[in-house]
């Protein structure tokens, strides 16, 4: 039945960019369900910001494809989430308006670069949202908020549409209070979509069975070492120990490349992003170019202006990788890398069915915290991997320390995010009772 | 002063659609962002599908010149900021090129055989359209029209082996015609066809002359550059640092960029939106249909015509698919007054061939054929005919123009009269004609032709003017 | 280590305005990200292309294009049709 949705949220965590107080929505397996969408992701006729003050007033004359979907299944899209601007950080403080807020705790940070999407989800003010996962920006806020969050396998999901910030990383992905919910949502995006060239025909359309009977569990030791909070290791710990109740088995492994997975990580996303972002320019769209001056002072002028602190410094970073005489040193090592991080995936995978450890070394920061851009980038290094393999991975909320979530991550082989969705049913119908 | 010249070609290909979305390449006439969607406006979110046909076209041409397809290719990006590019990088080819290595047989200076090396040859997609209101120098702003945006272009990239201007275009003549034997490429749409040259004189620094946007001004920015560079070594000040210089098509000559060209750092990467190609076995299943060089030489065998016609006729599709059709009323009669005739007509007139109906033009040679007309006459036929082509209503039938002028052929008799009218009223011509002076018989000959409108043969006249002084009392 | 007139070329080539009082902070957190970035050294092997899919191509037929007022409508000045922007000399 199709109708109108009203929608007033009460946005004290500020999660929310743009809200749609009466939204549209048809039949369909999510008819009338509210839908928040973050806002990296384009919506026809909705203003779409990436949380960025370069594309203030932009307005997409087109849908994404996962919004054609939802729209398709009869979703009411109620409105655009806050964001690290263009997906540039863990917290999302670098948005353009201002940071959301933790619902768990007003001080903390939600996380990001989807930390709107979150928020909103464990505010309770919509039942699911979409984020999108360069490094853990699904997953990290998911952690942070208590809320479920996966990354699908890279292809898995069309990217037509979501704006670009690191294009051979990040999927677009489901994120709700319960495993069942990212499921369902899930089973809507995953459609093919031949206008991503990156994108594989493989439909998800399952239903998440808690037997996870002789289940192999691969515990990589770097996910459990040096740099995470012990107090979060041992909640994840324990939560494992649930899983193996339910009858799992947990193997010890290792993922050597850890030493240098972010750093690749950051040299390919910064590197990526100074191309993607480079058409920023005032021209088509956001804040207009003087056209009185010339191009490069015009450019340099709109952008220097109305991009953030840290989205220009990716910016640099990136170009300064990209140029010459630097490519090899940076980018071409880095290409190495990600290999070599596929590689021990595969290998660890091939002897075991699904990876676990924490989502995030700690709890949520305090607001302001992460000051200094290279400990914000340290705290990616659990979630980074999975992209750099185009693993799916999950964050499902396994326990509290000092009354903030911690998640327990779930990493799967490619295009088996039925398996890691099993395994975190499993846990959130058993192992939390 | 040995000159080398080396020419970077984009060519337009002829698909329907854009390189990386489905936008219609025929923009032409349209008014400006009428042939745009996300992808080529480089919307936020939008990605890039590749164009299949684009490829084919690339792989017809690498196998035509004769080039290695590698294993595997990728697209790159080409990064710089400029109002026409929409994402602020270029989608192109970089270190893994669609095909590398061939080569081209053109003409040199000497009328010889020889092979033009080509170094690769990839695919890459067109900038949009800057517009400047009261032109570039004086304009405050730019206008932008991104029709074009995406439009597949192939660079084509040769060694430096041309020697000369005439062989620079030469070789485009021959690149050009063998681009349109395959049908990837139509070189009378406006722009379909862009020159860089990297020109020097041996021995010193080269200059890259960019923007030469037509066939005909490669030449001649070639042309006015062989001379600046040999004006410069005479003056002892030579070319020794490389320079970047703009074609001014309109003056004729290259000017220095007064932009300063700043040291470009494009930042190739991996496109990391398309997937690569391997399509090294695809090559193998295309067939090309015959090339100028082979139909060159299937002319002069089928029909028996010199090899300068079947050169001449075979260097422009269309005109050696329009010699085909007239060819049967008498090979040799087509080729002649098709390449010594037709062509510079049309020239004079810048017509296209296409403008030309073939039945009209075998029509006006079966009146040749036939004795019905002169050569002059025909000539003058030809014209009338042209003109009431190019004016854009139906063209006229020569049978008919001979009919209306009365220009058909006139018997030998008939000129008895007139003839005796012209050797009384120049007694001073047959004068100097009987004390031996040839060229007094052509002016007697000319004289009878004025007032027969051509319609005489001259070399009969001849004979019957000398017949008639012999037998006038002198 | 990449000096502060490194940085400004850097922002250039970006075409991004550095305040004058942000080039030092810039180019202090830059050099501790490169040094981070050092891990990368320990990285041996060459670049390869590991294409899982090769050849994703669409036919040739055409498709919808947007209207021109669609195409205008988020640009900030447009004159007759074109989109205005800076100019090039």
């Amino acid at each position: 039945m199709a109708g109108t949705l009203s929608f007033a949220p009460d946005d004290r965590c500020n999660a929310f960019i743009t809200t749609c107080d009466a939204a549209p929505y048809g039949d369909g397996k999510l008819s009338g369900v509210a839908v928040a969408v973050k806002d990296n992701i384009s919506t026809c006729g909705i203003q779409t910001t990436c949380g960025s003050r370069i594309l203030a007033g932009y307005v997409p004359p087109y849908d994404a494809h996962v919004v054609s979907l939802l729209r398709g299944e009869g979703a009411a899209i109620v409105g655009k989430t806050n964001m690290d601007e263009f997906g540039m950080g863990t917290t999302t403080e670098t948005s353009g308006y201002g940071p959301t807020l933790n619902p768990v705790d007003q001080t903390r940070v939600p996380g990001g670069s989807s930390g709107g999407s979150a928020a909103a989800v464990a505010a309770g003010l919509v039942p699911m949202a979409l984020g999108t996962d360069t490094g853990g920006s699904i997953r990290c806020p998911a952690a942070f908020c208590g809320i479920v969050g996966l990354k699908p396998t890279y292809g898995r999901v069309s990217r037509y549409g979501l704006v670009a910030y690191a294009n051979s990383l990040e999927q677009i992905g489901p994120m709700a209070r319960s495993v069942g919910e990212v499921s369902r949502l899930m089973e809507v995006i995953s459609s093919y979509d031949s206008r991503d060239s990156t994108s594989f025909d493989r439909p998800y359309t399952h239903q998440p069975s808690a037997d996870i009977e002789s289940l192999r569990i691969g515990l990589p030791q770097e996910y459990f070492g040096e740099g995470v909070d012990p107090r979060v290791a041992e909640t994840v710990r324990s939560a494992i120990g649930r899983l193996e109740d339910l009858g799992a088995e947990t193997v010890p492994c290792a993922i050597p490349s850890m030493a240098y997975a972010l750093a690749a990580y950051y040299v390919i996303c910064t590197s990526e992003a100074s191309s993607n972002l480079a058409r920023f320019d005032g021209v088509r769209y956001g804040p207009p170019a003087p056209t009185q001056k010339q191009w490069h002072e015009a450019f340099q002028e709109v952008r220097g202006e109305h991009f953030g602190k840290e989205v220009r410094r990716r910016i640099m970073l990136g170009t300064f990788a990209l140029s010459a005489g630097y490519y090899g040193k940076y980018y071409g090592k880095a290409q190495v890398a990600r290999r070599n991080v596929r590689q021990d995936f595969e290998r660890v995978l091939g002897e075991v069915d699904v990876i676990a450890g924490p989502t995030m070394p700690t709890v949520a920061f305090r607001l302001g915290e992460k000051s200094d851009p290279l400990s914000m980038y340290l705290s990616d290094i659990l979630t980074v991997p999975a992209n750099l393999a185009g693993v799916p991975a999950i964050s499902v909320p396994c326990g509290t320390v000092d009354g903030l979530p911690v998640g327990l991550q779930l990493i799967g082989r490619h295009f088996a995010e039925e398996q890691i969705i099993d395994a975190a049913y499993a846990y959130e119908q058993e192992g939390s009772a | 002063m040995t000159v080398i010249i080396g020419l970077e070609i984009h060519v337009q290909l002829n698909t329907a659609t854009k390189l990386f979305c489905s936008c219609s390449t025929d923009y032409r006439d349209d008014p400006p962002n009428t042939h745009c969607c996300p992808v080529c406006l480089g919307l936020p979110g939008a990605l890039p599908r590749l164009n299949r046909k684009a490829v084919e076209y690339g792989l017809k041409v690498a196998k035509a010149l004769n080039m290695e397809v590698p294993e595997e290719s990728e697209f790159a990006r080409k990064n710089y900021f400029y109002p026409d590019l929409p994402k602020a990088f270029q989608i192109t080819q970089y270190d893994k090129p669609l095909s590398i290595r061939g080569v081209l047989e053109i003409e040199d200076d000497e009328g010889h055989e020889k092979l033009v090396r080509i170094t690769r040859a990839h695919l890459e997609e067109d900038p949009g359209r800057l517009v400047h209101k009261g032109g570039g120098d004086r304009a405050r702003y730019s206008l932008v029209d991104y029709n074009r945006s995406g439009i597949p272009l192939l660079e084509i990239v040769t060694e430096p082996d041309l020697r000369s201007p005439q062989e620079a275009r030469r070789f485009l003549g021959r690149l050009r015609a063998t681009l349109e034997y395959l049908g990837v490429f139509d070189g009378d749409k406006e722009g379909s066809l862009r020159v860089d040259a990297n020109i020097s004189i041996k021995g010193y620094e080269r200059v890259e002359v960019k923007n030469i946007s037509s066939y005909k001004g490669v030449e001649k920015a070639l042309t006015f550059e062989v001379t600046r560079q040999r004006n410069l070594i005479r003056r002892g000040q030579p070319v020794t640092v490389r320079e970047t210089r703009h074609f001014q098509e309109g003056r004729g000559v290259t000017t220095a960029s007064r932009s300063k060209e700043e040291e470009h750092d494009y930042r190739y990467f991996p496109e990391p939106d398309l997937r690569p190609l391997s399509v090294a076995g695809w090559v193998e299943e295309i067939e090309l249909p015959e090339l100028p060089v082979a139909r060159k030489n299937r002319f002069v065998e089928q029909y028996g015509i010199s090899l300068n016609h079947a050169r001449t006729l075979t260097g422009d599709l269309k005109i050696a698919e329009f010699f085909e059709k007239i060819a049967s009323v008498d090979p040799v009669l087509a080729a002649t007054w098709t390449a010594d005739t037709l062509l510079g007509e049309l020239n004079y007139r810048s017509m296209s061939i296409a403008a030309v109906p073939p039945g009209h033009f075998a029509g006006l040679l079966k009146l040749l054929k036939e004795d019905t007309i002169t050569d002059k006459a025909a000539v003058q036929v030809l014209r009338t005919m042209l003109d009431s082509c190019a004016a854009g209503n139906e063209c006229e039938q020569p049978a008919a123009i001979v009919e209306r002028e009365g220009l058909a052929r006139a018997t030998g008799v008939d000129f008895a009269a007139i003839v005796r009218t012209v050797i009384a009223g120049n007694p001073q011509a047959v004068e100097d004609y009987r004390a031996g002076k040839k060229g007094a018989l052509n002016f007697l000959v000319g004289q009878v032709m004025r007032e027969t409108r051509g319609r005489a043969d001259p070399r009969e006249l001849g004979e019957l003017v000398a017949a008639c002084i012999e037998t006038t009392e002198g | 280590m990449v000096s502060e007139i490194e940085i400004e070329s850097i922002a250039k080539l970006a075409d991004i305005d550095l305040a004058r009082d942000e080039v030092a902070g810039f180019t202090r957190e830059f050099n501790a990200i490169l040094e981070y970035f050092d891990a990368l050294d320990q990285v041996s092997g060459e670049e390869t292309l590991t294409p899982e899919l090769t050849n994703v191509f669409r036919e040739d037929e055409p498709g919808g294009c947007l209207p021109q007022e669609d195409v205008l409508a988020n640009a900030g000045s447009t004159e007759d049709g074109f989109v205005k922007a800076p100019r090039v000399m």
